[in-house]
């Protein structure tokens, strides 16, 4: 029995629904959520490289690198407009944000 | 059982089980740390399917910079994060339907499906035997897909840009004017003054 390809995709999948599951049930905390996405990249992730190795093919580790670029560049932005937002209202709850009346 | 297969079982459980108390967990501080353990556990992961390079990007980016990142953020912020876990159990039941759903969806998706037999589709960039993975890597990334590469690093710089100019901020700085260090003369700064003798100023 060795580790196929099923065993990848099912635990990106668990993780995934983590991810999911986490985005609405801490919908007051951004922060949290922020990571949940953070998580469900990295469920993306872990399925392009076990689709890499499984066919040996370098394209998925290549798209794989690419993700785990917009995904810190992703993080840096939100996190700052999170600190500038606490700044200018004192509070970071989502519910708070409506000033665009979205 | 291989050992392999031991280690995706330890590495895939212990991942799991932090994400799960990522999202659980009532202070922030410890779902960045349980956070941490899933990337690293990711890390291994990776590095089980045969991704060395990415594991230990995935260690040096994650662990290194975009937790530390979190953490630091949520240090910084000085929020009542009890307040924010309230209300929690009411949505449980409609977080637990909808993640069932997606759960059920994945599940199905990964049962019904079957893997196309070995060389039905072309392969983009195949791994060679003998290459370490980094090179491997390094050979396809800095030729094949130069383009997107640069554009990488055109994303971070705009997003390393975007960070600084959202977060500075401008305070009422002393800064050095040169022109008017220049421009004073002995006239409009030295003053004399006569002190009477055994009076002080």
């Amino acid at each position: 029995m060795a580790v196929s390809l099923t065993h990848y995709l099912v635990v990106a999948a668990i993780l995934f629904t983590i991810g999911v599951a986490g985005i609405i049930l801490n919908r007051k905390s951004i922060i949290v959520i922020l990571m949940s996405v953070e998580l469900i990249l990295l469920s993306v992730n872990i399925n392009l490289v076990a689709f890499s190795g499984s066919r040996a093919d370098l394209t998925g580790q290549v798209f794989a690198l690419f993700i785990l670029t917009v995904a810190a560049a992703e993080a840096a932005i939100g996190l700052a407009i999170l600190v500038t937002y606490y700044r200018n209202r004192g509070s970071i709850a989502v519910e708070d944000i409506n000033a665009m009346k979205g | 059982m291989t050992a392999a297969v031991a280690f995706f079982y330890l590495f895939s459980m212990i991942m799991l089980a932090s994400a799960f108390m990522v999202i659980a967990a009532r202070n922030p501080v410890h779902s960045v740390l349980f956070l941490i353990l899933a990337f690293v556990n990711a890390a291994g992961l990776f590095m089980l399917a045969g991704a060395e390079f990415l594991g230990m990007i995935l260690i040096v980016v994650y662990v290194g910079a975009v937790a530390v990142l979190f953490l630091f953020v949520v240090m910084m912020l000085d929020v009542d994060f009890a307040e924010m876990k309230r209300g929690f159990l009411q949505v449980l039941p409609i977080g637990a339907i909808i993640g069932g759903i997606v759960a059920i969806e994945l599940i199905l998706v990964v049962g019904s499906w079957t893997v196309a037999p070995a060389g039905s589709a072309p392969v983009g960039s195949p791994i060679t035997p003998g290459v370490t993975n980094t090179v491997a890597l390094g050979r396809v990334l800095y030729t094949q897909y130069i383009y997107l590469f640069q554009a990488a690093g055109l994303v971070l710089l705009t997003a390393m840009v975007g960070a600084i100019v959202l977060t500075l901020r401008h305070k009422v700085v002393k800064r050095q004017v040169i022109a008017e260090q220049n421009a004073r003369t002995q006239a409009s700064v030295v003053e004399i003054k006569k002190v009477p003798f055994r009076a002080g100023v």
